[in-house]
């Protein structure tokens, strides 16, 4: 085997192998656990990176195992890939330094940890993923991996919380089995390519082919939470911190996302897709999605659920951008896959912080957080804003392309849907801010922790601060290479090649 | 119709009785008899058919089969019946009880 | 000459030893088995390998040629089914000598519990007849080994001595008494039309007549009884949960495919030409009906062991998914998928009854109410579980993806929407089962329950076997093609009108 068929497989083991021996170590083995977990995620970093470099000067990384006839395990890093897999990796590493901090002390780190790396292993399996099967295997390990994760604390209400996850996640399991099948009872082992393998199917099969798009959209929906299909994510908000902000940013419900988009460009291709009439009934959903989402974001008292419903909401933008045809849209569809991943981070990160050292968890109770927490609460804040889409946040720089690329496609109402649901943004995030910042402090917090060199312990601390620091560069340095937005114009230019 | 034909329907309605038996008998030892009346059954079908050469001389391969057949038959009823009377040893049961409790 | 060593050895080692360990009553009968095991595997090793190389074989034994000597027959599938009675009869060996030296010192161990005197004759029998039976070449020789394991299954039941063992013991015993002397039956109809019991030249003369239908259908229901096919696996829950732990697992995944790896093989060697379509689909529909059935009622159940076997009421109904299956196209794949699928459930099924019988030792009891927080004490075998539980599911990675993927093709290629929509219903319904006893464990709602310690290789015996079952979803080309040495001519049918 050469390098480049070594890099997609060492990519996925970088975390595999430190996950597997972490279930073999003892509880107590606390350095030795950590040490680990740090290695594999920088380790996976700088492979990511080498990939980044070598994918731009067309270097093709690609690995392929038969299992059975008609079964190919495929790795391949193509432009998509390398986009969601450098954004699993940076993330991974943030989230694994703010894990080890807020678990400090607290029993069954091993088994955290142990699935908290296999979790992301599934999670780079699918970036790389090159085939719909490969994708499928590993987007059902990511259900089965992160169950342990939601169910963590073990009480009545988490273990609620993830029997009612698995049943959502396995039903859309099995649904997306039957139409992959289907599909390649069809017309054979489904490859991801560039301008997607169905435009020259047959006719007669078009009727089919719109019921297994509309299966594989439910199947990837439930991960993506689609209205109505999101009923799982805010019950899963019972999990850690860490693993809602995991869970939220590149896990699970940007796996859905990005399933969707692999499915819209890479199988079906986005003219075919015009062709058959279903990016219609798919843009719409995705806009009742974000209006639902943003609208129940409105009513939560409880901050992790109104980031979950917040989520509902931001994660279907890229579903909107996938929806309607055109360059400009898909560009903004698909760097908000990034985009929204290190915003929303960042707010779980905060919100975590706040809970875990002044035990904050209602909306109510974040009044003078500012002053107690500021680099926390800037963190939040900043991430807030580019949540609502104000310059020159990396959020701003996704809403202004699915703007322009609406008006492009001719799809002006998208644009009524892009300001409603920023109207709401400001309406649910705003007065957090105003409250935090501008009331004045309780005179005790529900539960603080007693105060350090910092405002909150190191390992909390320096994640959303750098997360909120992306958050920025993203939108201020968004046309330089290497961006994401330049990466996404590359995706868009192979995908719209003639 | 030859005595073969008719010792192989015997044989066949005495495996009939021996599975109506086995069904719905409820005491232990009865339905024992019956599973070897079927048992017999099947023996007698098999040195009947043995019985339909042409050259008149019996085939000795369903001989040995049943020769076999009794031997597996022996030992299963001595284990039905060790079983039986241990459980009767322990709970004076001699049917099965209907519904089990899990 | 390498091949027919392996194969006598793998029926005579066990024989004998069985013999030794009884006359000698010797006190070091655990290593008896060990060795048995260890000698197993080798010998399992050699005959893969030369089947590998050189394709089927059949041996006389003995010098003696048929009628009267007793010939036996390898190919890929009966190898297969080797390498499955290997690898659950190794695990289980070494658990059941942990678990019977850890019975001897248990305080709450009463007279009438088994002994390890009794359980390692009747276990290397059963073993020597298992291996016999996937090697038979003639329909009567399939009939003495089925009797063998019966017997010697029944026996192991009865040794976990309660009344409600012995009750499901003695219902087990009937119904497969029944089911064998209906085989017979039909065994005795066969060799009166056509004159012989090799089923190779059954296979060549085999005509479609009203006796040959009769002896057949009677053979079939003989088995079906033994395979526990719903709605006459009536015997099978009470008979599995009840049996002592290290004995559940063997009946389950083995003793079951004994007899369904019977119907496989006159079905699709002998029978396939000359049934008709519908009769097939007949035993799809009882498949599709068992596996919705017995999924439903480990749903309902408050002991852990007889969830698990009503999970193999509803993994049996998954087995007889190929015969409607094989009268179409793509047969061949859903005879693959079914062969593949008997592997990866007895091992994971062997294992998931291995982490019961640890959990049932260490707190004494299977109620699920009971393991509240086990997994906190036991994460090994927790883990065990939910792996044995991925391949229950059909999810990926494991053997039983495979399998579920091969039968899935081969429903959605056909059209059967029915068929495929059963098998993922089957999986969702699974993970139900599963995921509730894996739920419990982990909660962390209740104090820690006072526990007995567990012998560490009453541990890694089922985690060894659960990875097994996840090995068997990544290596998967080896086994596939060994399943296409002496794979049965599958052709296409017309579909009855």
């Amino acid at each position: 085997m050469t390098f480049q068929q070594w890099l997609p497989l060492l990519v996925v083991a970088s975390s595999l192998i430190p996950g597997s021996i972490i279930f073999v170590l003892g509880e107590q083995q606390i350095k030795l656990r950590t040490a680990l977990n740090l290695a594999g995620a920088v380790v996976k970093v700088l492979l990511v990176a080498i990939m980044l470099w070598g994918v731009s000067l067309d270097q093709e990384y690609q690995v392929r195992y038969g299992l059975v006839e008609g079964l190919d395990f495929a790795l391949h890093a193509d432009a998509l890939s390398l986009l969601f897999v450098s954004l699993a990796a940076v993330l991974w590493l943030l989230t694994t330094i703010y894990a080890i901090g807020y678990l400090e002390d607290s029993p069954h780190r091993r088994r955290f940890f142990g699935f908290f790396s296999l979790c992301v292993t599934a999670t780079t399996g699918l970036a790389l993923a090159g085939n719909l099967l490969t994708f499928l295997i590993f987007y059902e390990m990511l259900t089965l991996t992160t169950y342990p994760l939601v169910i963590h604390r073990g009480t009545p209400d988490s273990l609620r919380a993830g029997r009612l996850y698995l049943l959502f996640a396995l039903t859309g399991g099995a649904i997306l089995l039957l139409a992959v099948v289907w599909l390649q009872t069809l017309v054979g082992p489904v490859e991801f390519s560039a301008t997607g393998i169905l435009s020259e199917t047959d006719p007669a099969l078009y009727g089919s082919l719109r019921v297994i798009f509309a299966m594989l959209i439910a199947g990837f929906g439930v991960k993506a939470a689609l209205v109505p299909l999101h009923g799982w994510l805010p019950q899963a908000m019972v999990a850690p911190a860490p693993v809602s902000a995991l869970l939220h940013a590149v896990a699970v419900v940007k796996a859905g996302a990005f399933g969707i988009v692999r499915i819209v460009y890479d199988v079906y291709g986005a003219e075919f897709c015009g062709q058959l009439g279903v990016t219609i009934p798919l843009a719409l959903v995705a806009a009742l999605t974000i209006l639902y989402g943003s609208m129940r974001a409105l009513y939560q008292d409880d901050l992790k659920r109104r980031l979950a419903f917040s989520t509902v909401s931001q994660v279907s933008y890229i579903m909107l951008g996938t929806a309607i045809a055109g360059p400009l849209a898909t560009t903004g569809g698909i760097v908000h896959l990034v985009h929204q991943g290190v915003m929303k981070i960042t707010l779980f990160f905060a919100a975590g912080n706040l809970a875990e050292t002044l035990g904050v968890k209602k909306v109510d109770q974040m009044r003078g957080s500012g002053r107690r927490m500021p680099v926390t609460m800037a963190a939040f804040t900043v991430a807030a804003l580019g949540m609502i889409g104000i310059p020159p946040t990396a959020g701003f720089v996704s809403k202004w392309y699915l703007g322009i690329g609406a008006a492009q496609a001719d799809q002006w109402w998208v644009i009524g849907v892009l300001v409603a649901s920023s109207v709401l943004n400001a309406i649910y995030f705003l007065p957090l801010i105003y409250a935090a910042w501008f009331a004045s402090p309780p005179d005790a917090w529900p539960d603080e922790r007693p105060r350090g060199r910092f405002e909150t312990s190191p390992a909390l601390l320096f994640p959303p601060l750098i997360t909120a620091v992306l958050t920025l560069l993203l939108g201020v340095f968004a046309g330089f290479p290497f961006s994401p937005l330049e990466w996404a114009k590359l995706i868009v230019l192979q995908e719209y090649a003639p | 119709m030859t005595y073969a034909t008719l010792y192989a329907i015997c044989g066949v309605v005495l495996f009939g009785i021996g599975f109506y038996g086995t069904v719905f008998c409820r005491h232990l030892i009865r339905k024992v008899m019956a599973v070897n009346l079927m048992g017999a059954g099947v023996f007698l079908v098999m040195i009947a058919l043995a019985a339909r050469t042409p050259s008149g001389a019996p085939d000795p391969v369903p001989h040995a089969m049943v020769l076999t057949g009794i031997v597996v038959a022996v030992s299963a009823t001595a284990l039905m019946l060790a079983l039986i009377r241990r459980l009767h040893h322990q709970t004076g049961l001699t049917e099965l009880p209907e519904q089990m409790e899990h | 000459m390498d091949a027919e060593w392996a194969m006598t050895g793998l029926i005579m080692v066990p024989l004998a030893a069985a013999i030794v360990v009884y006359v000698t009553a010797t006190r070091f009968v655990a290593a008896w088995g060990v060795a048995v095991a260890m000698i197993q595997t080798g010998l399992t090793f050699w005959l893969t390998r030369s089947i590998l190389q050189s394709g089927p074989v059949q041996v006389p034994l003995g010098g003696w040629e048929a009628p009267l000597g007793i010939p036996l027959y390898a190919d890929g599938i009966s190898v297969l089914m080797l390498i499955m009675t290997t690898l659950v009869g190794a695990t289980s060996t070494c658990y059941a000598a942990a678990y019977f030296s850890a019975l001897q010192h248990d305080p709450r161990r009463s007279s009438s519990q088994p002994t390890i005197q009794t359980f390692w004759p009747l276990w290397l029998i059963l073993w020597s007849a298992l291996n016999a039976l996937f090697l038979s070449a003639d329909v009567f020789n399939l009939y003495v080994t089925l009797e063998l394991i019966t017997i010697s299954a029944v026996a192991l039941i009865g040794l976990a001595g309660k009344a409600q063992a012995l009750v499901a013991a003695i219902r087990y015993l009937f119904a497969a008494l029944m089911g064998s002397l209906f085989y017979l039956l039909g065994v005795a109809l066969l060799y009166s039309t056509y004159g012989t019991v090799s089923w190779h030249l059954l296979a060549e003369t085999v005509q479609a007549d009203v006796l040959t239908w009769c002896a057949a259908s009677l053979m079939i229901i003989g088995l079906l009884l033994k395979t526990a096919l719903f709605p006459l696996h009536f015997w099978l829950p009470a008979a599995h949960a009840n049996a002592p732990a290290p004995v559940s697992g063997l009946l389950s995944g083995l003793v079951l495919k004994a007899s369904f790896f019977m119907i496989l093989r006159l079905w699709f060697y002998v029978f396939h030409p000359v049934m008709p379509v519908s009769a097939g689909w007949m035993l799809s529909v009882l498949g599709s009906a068992a596996i919705l059935w017995g999924s439903i009622q480990a749903i309902r159940q408050q002991r852990v062991k007889l969830m698990i076997a009503y999970s193999t009421v509803a993994q049996v109904g998954y087995l007889f998914l190929v015969f409607g299956l094989a009268c179409e196209p793509m047969g061949m794949l859903a005879w693959r998928g079914t062969a593949y699928l008997a592997f990866a459930h007895a091992c994971a099924k062997a294992a998931a009854f291995m982490v019961a019988g640890s959990l049932m030792y260490m707190v004494g009891s299977d109620l699920l109410d009971r393991w509240e927080g086990i997994g906190r004490r036991e994460p090994k075998l927790i883990f065990a579980l939910a792996l044995a539980g991925v391949s229950l599911m059909g999810l990926p990675p494991s053997a039983g993806f495979i399998a579920k993927w091969l039968l899935l093709n081969a429903a959605i290629g056909n059209g059967r929407w029915e068929v495929a929509a059963v098998i993922v219903l089957g999986g969702l319904l699974a993970a139900v089962y599963m995921f509730r006893i894996i739920g419990v464990s982990l909660s962390s709602a209740v104090p820690m329950p006072e526990t007995m310690p567990i012998p560490r290789m009453m541990r890694w015996a089922p985690l060894v076997l659960a990875m097994v079952v996840i090995v068997g979803g990544i290596v998967t080309t080896e086994p596939i093609r060994l399943l296409e040495i002496g794979a049965p001519p599958i052709a296409a049918r017309e579909v009855a009108p």
